[in-house]
Parts: structure tokens; C-alpha cells; sequence
């Protein structure tokens, strides 16, 4: 009852002083706008960074060959090549099929896929007549194939013999054929294209189409986008002269019930011990997706602390300005605050008109500040293409902060008002 | 202590301390009482102790020493919440000036001791309806403080007074700023509660003249009171003019 009346009488006085009001909040608006907006970027670079890990594979292992941490040795004549630098990696250090073989024989039921994946050139040109279309010709192997399991429209995929043969074919993406060929995908099966990768022609038979996916992890809409021009690994092998050589980079797709973290270790062990114990710089490193999107997730997360704690200090200004404003409020009113008491108010029922009135003033500023917040944020994550998600959690934290703010600024105030002797308060002018 | 006694105070001094040791005592040892349904003046020059003494009836200071009972309850033992209850319920303040809160409609200042009083909206915007209609003020009830003439502020201000029926009123110069006309009105509201509702009502005031229209004058000077003499008012001779 005392306290419907409160919120009215502060109300009344906000919209006696507008302009007053306003800029009393603008440090709470201010403040809740930008931790919002950063708490809602955060969160959807969050949500699409998992989600494109996600796509990549959580279930994945991601292993290498990496130089050997060499935090006890120094070289003879007490030089420091940096970390670990001992020599240039060669042939001899990489993963070779055999040893590939007898990792899987080991884990049979754990590794799904081993998948490999060979470059041959990421700007890579297609071009017929006078239209062109960018592509990154890169060579998948039979498993990654397999895992991908692109779409295929028109024509076929890749066949086992295209693998063990090398074959010259290739898929190709329906927004290359949009480009080049208006978007007839049956008419392109057969025909032999050409790929300009920095001045080298890769000439490959079209076997198929596939469905473009934009990647999420990508900034804007190209109306030219760098798609895929899948060819088989081995064929991509003998591109790069690389036949018979080993690999330094594998993903190995792991079955769902197998606990990653614990086979990230295995396998560490297993290339280590069986074929580089003796290798003088070089060793295998297996990393899991899963540790690498919390590592990720833990970073974004304190970015957006940091970032929210500085946002924060304007909210502490703010405060101050409301506690400011009430002190100036609370001497203009002195009057009617012993007129309150002669009628009756006690110190109680003072103060709490008081904080009322200054949590009405952060209450509307947080909310002035959430709206403005939300709008800034979601324009921010829209220019940078991608979809807002805007955190409910973080809109109830503002709203909560900034009542605490409004009982914590405003209650110094307040209780200097109710401590207000009637008679002093009454003979005020 | 005799049943019919509304205030009753004896031997009341006040002091204020200007910073020690100069203690500058305004009341020296006051002693009066003030009978249920009576209609009583405190007449003074300003520097008399009026204010001062009006704080002291009105519960908003206490006596440096002496005893105060007010309709039976003695100020001296009160607690500060009990004060403000007080307050609330057996006084009614008319002030010069009439401290109406700003911003706030007619209505709902007439309203303000009873939402203290803890009464509930309905029975309050009620009640202060009725209040209002009494002073002729219900065709201006919704209007702010600053839509209204000094004369219609006192009248607000006097129903307000009246809201939780409180045992004494005490009006301080409460026709101090008004003009004659509109002073003349207010205190023929304060004599038709006296008259119609037996309201024990204090006058304070340093007009010799408006004292006159009491019952009882009480004189102040210096802190004393000086004199006590019968009024002029006559109910019968009101009625001829």
C-alpha cells in the first residue's frame, strides 16, 4: 500500500524533472547498455564458435607432428633457438601409412576415421568464358569423404577406384556451377575443368555436384565465395609431388562412446613410444576438439568479463550521480519531509520513500539501458553476419544491479532524510 | 488528573544549546491546561516562545524538563515511533504556510495521515472525499498544490488535519498569509468543527485581534506566560451578525 504510493510519488517527481531524471540515469543506461551489448556479442560469437566446432566435429582429435618441447636442453653453445627449435622437420619425422595401419589395427573400435586432407592451392581460380569462380582444390581422402558426406546433386562421388588410382576427378559445388554454367548442374558432369592455382593449371574431369553450405565462421555474404574443388587425396598427393611420403596432420573421428580426453592420451603414447622415442626433435601431439571449444570458451568468456568489468565502472559512476541526485532531491524537499513527519511518518516509512525513489531512477535507467543495450548489440552481431543471442540471464543481472544500485546509492540519502529532525525539516526555507 | 483535560503541562522548560557551554533556555516553567472541546489562543511577538511551545504540544520536540500529558499520554516516556503515531492520530496541523506536499493532488494529501495510519485505499479516498466536501473543496479535489489559491491550500490543509479525527488541532497563524476575506473564511471553518464537532483547537498566533475569537487567551512574553484572560467569542452574538 505505502509502497504503491511510493513508487507513484517518485514517479511524479521523475516527470517534474525530466531533463534532471534523464541525466541522473544516463550513467545507469549507459553502463547496463554496454554490458549488455557485450555480453550479447559474447555470447553469440560463443554460440556460433561451438556450433561451427561443433560441425567440425566434437567428437574429434585433432593430431600432429610437432617439435619436441625442449624446456631442459639448451645447445651446446648455449644459443637459444626459441622453443624447442632443434631442425627443420623432414620426411623422416612424418606418419606413414604403416604406421597409420598399425594404429588402427591397435583401436579398432575406436577410430571411425582417419582423415587426411591434402592442399594442393586455397586461391585457386575457375574460369569459363569471361565469368570465373574462386575454389580451393583440395584432396580428401576415402574416410574423410566418407565423414563428410557432402550432398551430392547431380553425377556421383568419388568411387574406390578414383582413390587407388589417383584419379583426375573432381566434385564440385552448386555455386560453382550458378557461376559458370548458370546453374545447369547436369550439363557439367564429363566436362574436363581447369583450376589456375597461382599460375599452375590442375585440369580434372567433373564426376559431381555438391551442395554449398556457407560456413558460419565467416564474415558477410560473398556473391563469389572460395568453395571446395574436391579431388581424391592421392590424386592431390601427386599434384604436390608428395607420392610415398608420410603426412604430419591427421583428424581421427573417434566412436561416440569412446571418452576423448583419455584416447587423446593413448594415442600420444602410442606414436611416441612405438616410433619417435628416438626421434631427436619431433613427436606426435593429439589434441581434442572438446578441450580446445572449453579453452576457446573459457577465453571468450573472460574477454567478455574484462570488457563487461569496464562497462561495469560507468554503473558505479551512475550510482554516484543518483546518490548525488537524491542528496540534492532530499534538500529541496526538506520541507515536505517534516510536513511527513507532523502527519505521522515515521524515520521507517521516510526511508523507504527515499529508496524507493532511487531505485524507480536505476530501475528505469537499467531499463532504458537494456533496450538500448539489446539494440546495440544485435546491430553489432548483424554487421558481422551472424545471427544475435541475446542472454536472458544477463538482461535479469542488469535488472537486479541496478536495484542494488538504487538501494545501495539511495540509502545513505534516505536515511540522512528520515533522520531529519521534524522541526529543523519543518522551519526550512 | 481530571478526565476532561485534552493537554496538561507543568512546569515546562526548553532549552537549545548553541554550542557548549551556552545553554539559552526559551520556556521557563510553563504551566497550562487546555480542557477537552475548548477553543484556546497562545498569543505572543514573535521571540515570545510560541514556536518553541507549539513544537512541544505538537509532539515534535520534547521539553528540556517538566511534564506533558496529552490526551492522557505522557510525551516524556514516548518513544520516537510513538511520537510519530502520535502525531498521526491525535494531531491535526494547520500551518501558515500550509505545507501541502507538491505534486501531490488535494486528494491524496488529505489522504497521507490515514495511509500512515495504515488505512486501507478505499476507505481512506473515501473518507477524505467526505473531508473534503466539508472545507467546499470537492470540485478541486484532483488539482495539485500549485492550481490552488492560498485560501483553498488552507482548507485542504485543515480537512488533512481532520483525517484520523485527531483529538486536538493546532493551528499555527493559519491565517498568517491569507488575506482578510480568506482569513475571515478559515477561521469560521475552525469555529464550526469547535461548534459542531466539540474539537479541542490551539490557536497560535500574534495577533491580539484574532485572539479575540477564542475562548481562552493565553499570553506569552519572554518565555512566561504572562496573562490568561476569557475571549471574546460569543456564539450568540456570531449568529446575529
Amino acid at each position: 500500500m505505502l509502497f504503491t504510493e511510493n513508487i507513484l510519488v517518485a514517479l511524479a517527481g521523475l516527470k517534474a524533472n525530466i531533463m534532471r531524471s534523464l541525466l541522473t540515469m544516463l550513467g545507469i543506461i549507459i553502463g547496463i547498455a554496454s554490458v549488455i551489448a557485450i555480453m550479447t556479442v559474447g555470447n553469440s560469437i560463443t554460440s556460433i564458435v561451438n556450433s561451427t566446432m561443433q560441425d567440425l566435429g566434437a567428437n574429434n582429435l585433432e593430431m600432429g607432428v610437432v617439435q619436441k618441447s625442449q624446456d631442459n636442453k639448451t645447445s651446446d653453445s648455449g644459443a637459444n633457438y626459441g622453443t624447442g627449435y632443434v631442425r627443420d622437420m623432414t620426411d623422416q619425422d612424418l606418419i606413414t601409412q604403416d604406421m597409420l595401419d598399425a594404429f588402427k589395427a591397435e583401436f579398432p573400435d575406436d577410430i571411425k576415421y582417419v582423415l587426411k586432407y591434402e592442399n594442393v592451392g586455397e586461391k585457386g581460380k575457375v574460369t569459363e568464358g569471361s565469368k570465373s569462380a574462386n575454389v580451393q582444390v583440395i584432396g580428401y581422402n576415402k574416410d574423410n569423404f566418407e565423414f563428410k558426406d557432402k550432398k551430392i546433386i547431380a553425377g556421383r562421388g568419388f568411387l574406390n577406384r578414383d582413390f587407388e588410382n589417383a584419379k583426375k576427378v573432381c566434385l564440385v559445388t552448386d555455386k560453382l556451377v550458378e557461376r559458370l554454367y548458370n546453374g545447369d548442374n547436369d550439363a557439367i558432369i564429363g566436362k574436363q575443368i581447369e583450376a589456375n592455382v597461382g599460375g599452375s593449371y590442375y585440369s580434372y574431369y567433373v564426376v559431381g555436384v555438391y551442395e554449398y553450405v556457407q560456413e558460419q565462421f565467416s564474415f558477410g555474404v560473398s556473391d563469389n565465395p572460395t568453395t571446395e574443388l574436391i579431388i581424391p587425396y592421392e590424386t592431390a598427393r601427386v599434384a604436390n609431388h608428395n607420392q610415398n611420403k608420410g603426412d604430419y596432420y591427421f583428424t581421427l573421428v573417434t566412436s561416440v562412446n569412446t571418452d576423448n580426453d583419455e584416447f587423446a592420451t593413448k594415442v600420444r603414447d602410442f606414436f611416441n613410444i612405438n616410433y619417435y622415442s628416438r626421434n631427436d626433435a619431433y613427436e606426435v601431439m593429439v589434441v581434442s576438439m572438446t578441450s580446445m571449444m572449453n579453452q576457446m570458451n573459457t577465453m571468450i568468456g573472460a574477454i567478455q568479463l574484462a570488457l563487461s568489468a569496464i562497462a561495469g565502472i560507468s554503473l558505479v559512476v551512475g550510482g554516484i550521480g543518483v546518490m548525488n541526485i537524491m542528496l540534492v532531491s532530499i534538500t529541496e524537499r526538506t520541507k515536505e519531509i517534516g510536513t511527513r513527519k507532523a502527519l505521522g511518518a515515521t524515520n521507517g516509512s521516510i526511508r523507504l520513500q527515499f529508496i524507493t525513489e532511487s531505485v524507480v531512477i536505476c530501475l528505469i535507467g537499467g531499463i532504458i539501458g537494456i533496450i538500448f543495450g539489446i539494440v546495440l548489440g544485435t546491430v553489432a552481431v548483424k554487421l558481422m553476419g551472424y545471427e544475435a543471442a541475446v542472454s536472458l540471464s544477463s538482461i535479469v543481472i542488469a535488472v537486479g544491479f541496478s536495484m542494488a544500485i538504487g538501494i545501495f546509492f539511495g540509502y545513505y540519502p534516505a536515511n540522512k532524510a528520515a533522520k531529519l529532525n521534524p522541526i529543523d525539516a519543518l522551519r526550512y526555507e | 488528573m481530571e478526565d476532561n483535560i485534552m493537554l496538561d503541562l507543568r512546569n515546562i522548560h526548553k532549552s537549545f544549546f548553541i554550542g557548549t557551554p551556552n545553554e539559552f533556555e526559551v520556556l521557563h516553567g510553563l504551566n497550562f491546561t487546555v480542557k477537552k472541546g475548548e477553543f484556546v489562543s497562545i498569543v505572543g511577538q514573535s521571540g515570545s516562545g510560541k514556536s518553541t511551545l507549539m513544537n512541544i504540544i505538537g509532539a515534535l520536540d520534547r521539553p528540556t524538563a517538566g511534564e506533558y500529558t496529552l490526551d492522557g499520554i505522557d510525551i516524556e516516556k514516548a518513544k520516537d515511533h510513538e511520537l510519530s503515531a502520535l502525531r498521526n492520530k491525535k494531531i491535526g496541523f494547520v500551518f501558515q504556510t500550509y505545507n501541502l506536499i507538491a505534486r501531490t493532488n488535494a486528494l491524496k494529501n488529505v489522504e497521507l495521515p490515514m495511509m500512515y495510519a495504515g488505512m486501507g485505499r478505499a476507505e481512506r479516498t473515501e473518507r477524505a472525499k467526505m473531508l473534503l466536501a466539508e472545507v467546499d473543496m470537492t470540485d478541486r479535489m484532483h488539482h495539485n498544490p500549485d492550481e490552488l489559491s492560498g485560501g483553498q491550500k488552507q482548507r485542504v490543509a485543515i480537512a488533512r488535519a481532520m483525517a484520523n479525527d485527531p483529538a486536538i488541532i493546532l493551528a499555527d497563524e493559519p491565517t498568517g498569509a491569507l488575506d482578510s476575506a480568506t482569513g475571515r473564511m478559515i477561521m469560521d471553518i475552525f469555529h464550526k468543527l469547535h461548534e459542531e464537532q466539540g474539537k479541542t483547537i490551539v490557536l497560535i498566533t500574534h495577533s491580539p485581534e484574532l485572539s479575540q475569537e477564542t475562548e481562552r487567551i493565553i499570553t506569552l512574553k519572554d518565555g512566561n506566560i504572562i496573562g490568561e484572560s476569557a475571549g471574546h467569542w460569543d456564539r450568540a452574538a456570531k449568529e446575529v451578525e
